[in-house]
């Protein structure tokens, strides 16, 4: 039961952070930019831990925010020096940096304690197993899973730069050209969302994989897009949307006995569908009312 | 008059520009006087667009310099707003109208302050002063083309600049804007305010500005609209062209004179 509760939480910290930095990228049109740092953060656990010998909170953190970073420049400088698509430069940015984490984990698979199977998918299941604890490794006080505290840390830190920053971020989605002329640099900021990427990203390794956190960071970020006024409501919206996911998608794993953190991804997919479905609906419904009025005046 | 003595609000010297090793603008001189309504003129691609974009410091510049009011731009940031081109702007962003045109108070604020009363009073009155406050709560896709252009006019205007930097403001609007358009430009000249715009209509020109830049990949000419809207600058700026704008020329003439009369 306990294990449940850790479940959930972390699913949620996971699927609203996510949210919550995915709205920005929508707006920014930077989804596939997400796609590729959380991939690549792969490689930033890695080094880190092969640098440090440590799995401690912070050298995870710093390890993927430094190859997240190294991903957004790197593919900005391909797109401008080597003159190719910025879509294929990303692509071919982090696909080169996961693979060799791959390659990495699969050299060091004695040392390193990841699985590539893992690394993929996650397994929220096992988050409750691997706990911190505080004090001496024999007398210490358990407090709670390692990745839950890992996505509270982020969340904190993303929630915070939103509200601090809200004007700023509002300005620079909307219309980069006019933020620059308003002294506002926008370059900082780029990179300030790719960090907040790669923490997101990498704090949601545990549970949700490497390819699952697109579908957070992306899907309810879309649903909310489809009905907000007002970055605000937008991002609302958002977390609404991935809440629901997650309560949805844990009813929907235990119901079927499978995997918590595609149901999740599933669940979100099914509420952005079901979004532009209702959207079109009152679309049709909208056009007849005015053909109605129309003939009533006619 | 303290004019002669302050520096032009804009001295571009020398400026080129290029866009992927293919030069756009070639050595660029020019002043322009304060308090006069300017039109950037010149055919399509003769690099209108990029001018405006390279003097605001949004495009790279591959030599050249540009001063404000004597002063390079980041002193004088926020005495400059920028107007862009309306097919530059993402209209599908969710954000109202009223935010659009608090972002020209953004510049003065710091990162975690919040826009006051005064911001708040700023900006109705912009909205008021172009007609738009009705509309305050609109997101800004539920607006015509002609809204959407003044609710950007609102926002630079919120930003009490000295100096407004316009891209093709007169593109595409309706009669309503376009006379809204006209008394800004108005109001703004009686505060003592420079406005440049990129200006794509020869009939609108003499009538609307003040002022002239002829362009087309260098500066053609540059100086008040009696002095250089001839033949012979439009001959230069056209090149090629010339057998479409004979029409459009006379009909230019005709419109100088009109004003010419006007003034009488």
């Amino acid at each position: 039961m306990i294990n449940d509760v850790w479940i959930l939480a972390t699913a949620s910290l996971v699927a609203i952070s996510c949210a919550l930095v995915g709205v920005f990228l929508i707006l920014r049109r930077q989804a596939l930019m997400g796609d590729a740092i959380s991939h690549s953060v792969l490689l930033g656990i890695v080094l880190a831990f092969l640098i440090s010998e440590s799995r401690s909170l912070p050298v995870m953190l710093a390890g993927a925010v430094i190859i997240g970073l190294i991903t957004a420049w790197l593919s900005d400088t391909l797109h401008k020096v080597g003159k190719l698509q910025s879509d294929a430069s990303i692509g071919i940015v982090f696909t080169l940096f996961f693979a060799i984490g791959v390659i990495l984990i699969s050299l060091y698979a004695g040392q390193v304690d990841l699985d590539q199977e893992c690394v993929l998918y996650g397994e929220i299941a096992f988050v409750p197993f691997d706990t911190i604890i505080w004090g001496s490794s024999e007398q210490g006080l358990d407090i709670g899973p390692r990745a839950f505290w890992m996505i509270s840390v982020v969340f904190v830190i993303v929630l915070a730069s939103i509200l601090v920053a809200f004007n700023r971020l509002q300005t620079v989605a909307f219309h980069p050209s006019l933020a620059l002329s308003l002294g506002i640099n926008v370059v900082f900021w780029h990179y300030f969302l790719m960090t907040l990427v790669s923490l997101t990203t990498v704090a949601s390794f545990d549970a949700v994989g490497a390819i699952l956190v697109v579908a957070l960071l992306v899907i309810p970020a879309s649903s909310a897009y489809l009905l907000a006024s007002t970055l605000k409501n937008m991002l609302w919206l958002a977390v609404i949307y991935a809440q629901s996911a997650v309560l949805i998608g844990y009813a929907l794993a235990y119901a079927l006995d499978s995997a918590i953190s595609a149901s999740i991804a599933v669940t979100s997919g099914v509420l952005l569908g079901l979004t532009i479905l209702g959207l079109q609906v009152h679309k049709i419904r909208l056009r007849r009312q005015g053909k109605a009025t129309l003939l009533e005046k006619a | 008059m303290t004019q002669t003595t302050r520096p032009s609000p804009i001295s571009v010297n020398n400026l080129n520009m290029r866009y992927q090793y293919k030069p756009v603008l070639t050595d660029v001189s020019f002043e322009i006087p304060e308090g006069k309504t300017i039109a950037i003129v010149g055919p399509n691609g003769a690099g209108k667009s990029t001018l405006l974009k390279g003097i605001m410091g949004l495009e790279p510049l591959m030599e050249g310099e540009v001063k404000f009011f004597g002063e390079p731009l980041a002193q004088k940031r926020l005495a400059t707003a920028y107007v862009p081109q309306r097919e530059e702007i993402d209209w599908d962003f969710p954000i109202k109208v009223m935010d659009v045109v608090l972002m020209g108070r953004h510049g003065q604020l710091k990162l975690w302050q919040r826009p006051s009363k005064l911001d708040h009073e700023i900006a109705e009155q912009a909205l008021k002063d172009l007609q738009m406050w009705e509309f305050k709560d609109r997101q800004i896709s539920q607006l015509s083309g002609g809204q959407q252009q003044r609710v950007f006019l609102a926002r630079a205007l919120a930003q009490q600049a000295s100096l407004y930097l316009m891209d093709e403001p007169f593109a595409g609007v309706d009669v309503a804007t376009e006379k809204a358009i006209i008394e800004l430009f108005k109001n703004l000249k009686a505060q003592g305010k420079t406005i440049v715009c990129v200006h794509h209509d020869l009939n609108t020109v003499g009538e609307y500005f003040d002022w002239i830049i002829f362009i087309n990949a260098r500066l053609v000419a540059a100086g008040p609209v009696e002095s250089v809207l001839t033949k012979e600058n439009l001959n230069k700026t056209y090149g090629g062209r010339l057998s479409l704008l004979n029409d459009l020329t006379e009909q230019m003439y005709r419109t100088r004179l009109n004003q010419a009369h006007k003034h009488d």
